[in-house]
């Protein structure tokens, strides 16, 4: 992909230009509420937000559970939040971009949970009953991609450790 | 993979490990959702680690399974396990053998 046909090009003020159609950003904006929902009940398609620490020692575990649990749940919300409220903005600051990222990471994982997808799956069979929230993944996927990109060339240049 | 023996643990203001003296290991897992290029990221991100460790590190993880991606007290290995959750991605903690 040619850098002007990237989804996420940056102005000389730093702000960040999404590159998505009105359609698109209607579907960002109604995904994370979705995604709510399930955040609400604890639904088992979150459960890969919410990963063990200690595989081998339960009381630890509940401890971290107790300590991190709900920071966590917060930290996902926040996200969702900032991806449905600033999915219509013609610009997007690189905190926004960041939540969009967290955003994109937390409807990736649920669908990726609900579809219980492999990594080998590298095409979508049309006939997969799967296929819509295949193509929605791939696509989510894709974006993700782009603001890695994005967020990468922020990074600081840092030199190779000896 | 460690075994210890039960612990006691008051955490955060400070775990007391059956062997104090042994660092903790943060471990990130394989999984198939992540992106190779998003973890390579992360780990950038949150360790400061040049593009070709943590290309090495993402590597690792995607093709042996996992890999050790920090270490040090238990505390600070909590707090690395956190973040790395809060990014989505499978971590886990154990005491160095």
């Amino acid at each position: 992909m040619t850098p002007s046909r990237r989804r996420f090009t940056r102005d000389r003020q730093g702000r960040f230009h999404p590159r998505l159609s009105p359609e698109e950003r209607q579907l960002l904006e109604g995904l994370p509420a979705q995604a709510q929902e399930l955040l609400a009940t604890r639904d088992q398609s979150t459960k890969r937000l919410f990963p063990v620490a200690y595989l081998d020692d339960p009381t630890a575990e509940r401890e971290y559970q107790a300590l991190v649990g709900e920071s966590l749940l917060d930290h996902h919300r926040h996200a969702l939040d900032c991806l449905a409220q600033t999915a219509s903005a013609e610009t997007v600051g690189l905190g926004e971009l960041e939540q969009w990222m967290g955003a994109f990471e937390v409807l990736r994982l649920v669908l990726g949970t609900q579809l219980d997808v492999s990594e080998d799956m590298t095409s979508i069979d049309p006939e997969d009953p799967r296929a819509a929230g295949l193509a929605l993944y791939g696509y989510l996927s894709l974006l993700q991609e782009e603001v890695v990109t994005a967020l990468a060339g922020m990074l600081p240049d840092v030199k190779e450790e000896t | 993979m460690t075994t210890t023996q039960p612990v006691e643990v008051d955490l955060p203001s400070g775990g007391e490990d059956v062997h104090p003296d042994r660092p903790w290991l943060v471990i990130v897992w394989n999984d198939p959702v992540n992106l190779m290029s998003y973890v390579t990221y992360v780990f950038q991100k949150l360790f400061g680690y040049s593009h070709d460790k943590a290309t090495k590190l993402m590597l690792d993880v995607h093709h042996k399974g996992r890999a050790v991606v920090s270490s040090g007290p238990r505390e600070r290995a909590e707090v690395d396990v956190a973040r790395l959750h809060e990014h989505g991605l499978w971590a886990t903690m154990e005491q160095a053998e």
